[in-house]
């Protein structure tokens, strides 16, 4: 704590090309030449690529060799990639939150491609911003919690049954929460698995067999969670059982399970004015029970009400594969039946399921590519059959086919309490309306809130295969801060000057956390932080009419320095400097 | 030829929508004019109005103020508390001859890097319409005075 709130800060500045994706728009040499003329910066050079195990010894070495007691990255978002280099600098013996981040790819460099000059200029402006802060930063510690050794997996579907198991296999105690009736989720439905074509419900009894004699494991049905509070390691959980029975549970992390459902196509293709035209999911519970009737001619339709223009954009993964095996069902069972896919593209992707393509054309199923400006029409014809029409590319004309049944492939979409849920757990949707990871590529089944992880169809269209693999992954990352038992917590909580407190009680009323009460203290009434309860939004701090509280590590000075530099040019500042 | 007027503009977001929506604005390489400086905090109820004031006498011709949108704030209603603070500096800004246009409140949330990026482009086009900043015309007045 002294060293650094008695020394000058002696700022050391590493600025990242990140290849070309920053060097290759903004001139990295000459930041880096701007950066050493600013206040109190001692060092600073450029790295090819700052996060390297090669850039961040650099740091290490910068820190030895000029006596550095802050740094500087200017390279992307601090979302990702601050906690690698604050951990950089605490092994360098530097207190993590004596580090600064300047974002000059993600809010620089990618976003301004085109514009060299322009861009070199915002991000030398950014890291005179973030030499303004660092001046500023102080030391902090991190109080640590403990961890509930505990899991609540939301949703029973494949993806909760398997993440459960796997936690509970690692000793952990785990709540499964689904709200139907029985555990299964979506697989109660199905028919056979693709590629295996294993029956669905066979692998759907070994799964309820395998979590009901786990005795770690307490399943709850007919179950929704009502509200959760508290954060990592620390979530006060309240279930309830139909419309009186609640449960309270202290729970250490939580996994998103709660899968989709499918698309209902009101008024596409005549699905709702004519009773044989159904959605692959119908199909499926057809076969399933064995009550198809033998049709003369199918005709399957993809991509319905998904890959839209508007809406839902995006492919919803599993139909092409479904409606591939469905009809090879269809053709197994009644070798007469004609089956017809109309397709806008046929996406059998990776190495396990292009031979099933290739299979179904052996297999005599025909297959005609639509437009999507020139859509299939489905009209009703005598004796109650269907007449699918449909413009043929290669032939250059519309075809007819009769048809008497009409099977759509409509995309999985979220679950309508999913919005619900979201808000209770803090975690965001994406604009289709599935559960958003913190990063696609970084941090892929977890949000940005820490302690709460996402896999399976909530998260994004996937096949079985897919679910349970990512249901696994959940599993190892849900247990990590289990299996640690204690963590350390950010240590950015508001900080009351007493002396400057006039006892308003202003920032008791606008705490949402009830972390704020008041306490007198020789005669006079101040607030004071329960530091605990405390999540550190800052909201006390912006409406203190006296100045009194602040946030450790944004503080007013801090945040004032860096406004303040924001919109100085970077030649001017130079000067005035 | 005079050079063209580019804005300057100061931008608070809070790191669990806002911040993230820019990130995803660049991840996505959508493009948009480099006219606008960000500043992290937690939360946008963290921005105390003297922040943006601070802003504006430090020569900026535009604040943006971006949250969470209503219901998905991540300290539950930090961002209703940016918004009422906001509206009122609005009316606070127009009686000292700022164009209260200048101060931009929205919610864009971790997904919506497209309408970052259309923000931008769109209170810059705006801000260019208006010209430069009164205030700071006045502040360097009495600087040189």
């Amino acid at each position: 704590m002294e060293q650094s709130e008695k020394e000058t800060p002696r700022i050391g500045v590493f600025i990242c090309h990140c290849g070309i994706n920053i060097g290759g728009v903004v001139n990295v040499p000459e930041v880096v030449k701007y950066a050493k003329t600013l206040p109190d910066v001692v060092y600073a050079e450029d790295n090819l690529y700052t996060c390297s195990s090669d850039g961040l010894n650099k740091i290490k070495e910068g820190i030895d060799k000029y006596n550095l007691n802050r740094v500087i990255v200017a390279s992307c978002t601090p979302r990702t990639h601050e906690p690698l280099f604050r951990a950089t600098c605490e092994e360098a013996g530097i207190n993590k939150y004596l580090f600064e981040m300047a974002n000059i790819r993600e809010h620089c460099s990618w976003a301004h491609m085109h514009e060299h000059e322009r861009a070199t200029e915002k991000a030398k402006d950014l890291v005179r911003m973030a030499v303004a802060k660092a001046r500023l930063l102080q030391p902090q510690t991190e109080p640590e919690i403990d961890v509930t050794p505990s899991a609540l997996v939301i949703g029973g579907g494949i993806s909760g049954m398997t993440a459960t198991l796997c936690l509970a296999d690692q000793g952990f105690k785990v709540s499964l929460v689904e709200k139907e009736p029985e555990l299964g989720g979506m697989l109660r439905n199905l028919h056979k698995l693709y590629p295996t074509m294993q029956d669905a419900s066979e692998s759907l009894g070994h799964f309820i067999k395998a979590l009901k004699s786990n005795k770690s494991i307490a399943v709850f049905t007919s179950t929704v969670v009502k509200e959760v509070k508290g954060f990592i390691g620390n979530f006060k959980v309240t279930l309830q059982k139909g419309n009186a029975e609640t449960e309270n549970l202290d729970i250490g992390t939580i996994v998103v399970a709660t899968g989709a459902t499918t698309f209902e196509p009101i008024g596409m293709y005549g699905y709702g004015d004519h009773e044989n035209v159904i959605t692959q999911l119908q199909l499926e519970r057809l076969l399933k029970e064995g009550k198809l009737k033998k049709p003369e001619k199918v005709v399957m339709i993809q991509c319905v009400g998904s890959r839209e223009e508007k809406g839902r954009t995006y492919c919803s993964r599993v139909c092409c594969m479904t409606a591939l095996k469905n009809a090879m069902f269809i053709r197994e069972l009644y070798p007469e039946t004609e089956v017809y896919l109309l397709y806008r593209d046929l996406q059998t992707y990776g190495q396990r399921y292009e031979h099933h393509h290739r299979e179904a054309q052996e297999k005599g199923i025909r297959f005609i590519k639509y437009a999507q400006e020139k859509p299939p029409e489905v009209v009703a014809s005598k004796n109650g059959k269907l007449e699918v029409k449909i413009y043929h590319a290669l032939l250059g004309e519309q075809i007819k086919i009769e048809s008497d049944l009409v099977v759509l492939s409509t995309p999985l979409i979220q679950q309508e309490d999913a919005k619900e849920l979201s808000k209770m757990l803090k975690v965001p949707l994406g604009s289709d309306g599935f559960f958003f990871e913190a990063h696609v590529k970084l941090r892929p089944i977890e949000f940005a809130t820490d302690g709460i992880y996402v896999c399976g169809t909530a998260h994004s269209p996937k096949d079985t295969a897919e679910s349970v693999s990512q249901a696994f992954g959940v599993a190892s990352r849900a247990a990590i801060p289990m299996a640690l038992k204690r963590l350390r917590t950010e240590a950015i909580t508001s900080i009351v000057n007493e002396d400057l407190c006039s006892g308003c009680r202003i920032c008791e009323a606008v705490c949402e956390y009830g972390a704020i009460e008041m306490q007198e203290k020789e005669g006079k009434l101040t607030s004071k932080v329960l530091e605990a309860l405390c999540k550190g939004c800052g909201t006390c701090g912006a409406s203190c009419p006296t100045g009194a509280i602040t946030m450790r590590h944004f503080t007013d000075n801090q945040l004032v320095a860096q406004v303040r530099a924001a919109p100085q040019v970077a030649k001017e500042a130079a000067k005035n400097d | 030829m005079t050079e063209e007027f580019e804005p300057k503009i100061v931008g608070f977001l809070c790191n669990w929508c806002s911040y993230a929506g820019a990130d995803l604005a660049g991840v996505s390489r959508i493009q948009y004019p480099p006219n606008l400086r960000i500043i992290r905090v937690m939360c946008s109820g963290r921005i105390d109005p003297a922040f943006i004031l601070e802003a504006f006498r430090s020569g900026a011709d535009g604040v943006l103020i971006s949250g969470c949108h209503p219901g998905d704030c991540h300290y539950i209603a930090g961002n209703y508390k940016a918004q009422r603070r906001g509206i009122l500096l609005k009316k606070l800004l127009e009686q000292f001859g700022v164009e209260p246009q200048r101060l931009r409140i929205e919610f864009v949330s971790a997904s919506e890097g497209a309408k970052f990026a259309a923000l931008v482009k769109e209170m810059v086009e705006d801000i260019k319409k208006l010209g430069p900043s009164p205030l700071k015309a006045q502040v360097e007045g009495l600087i040189r005075a």
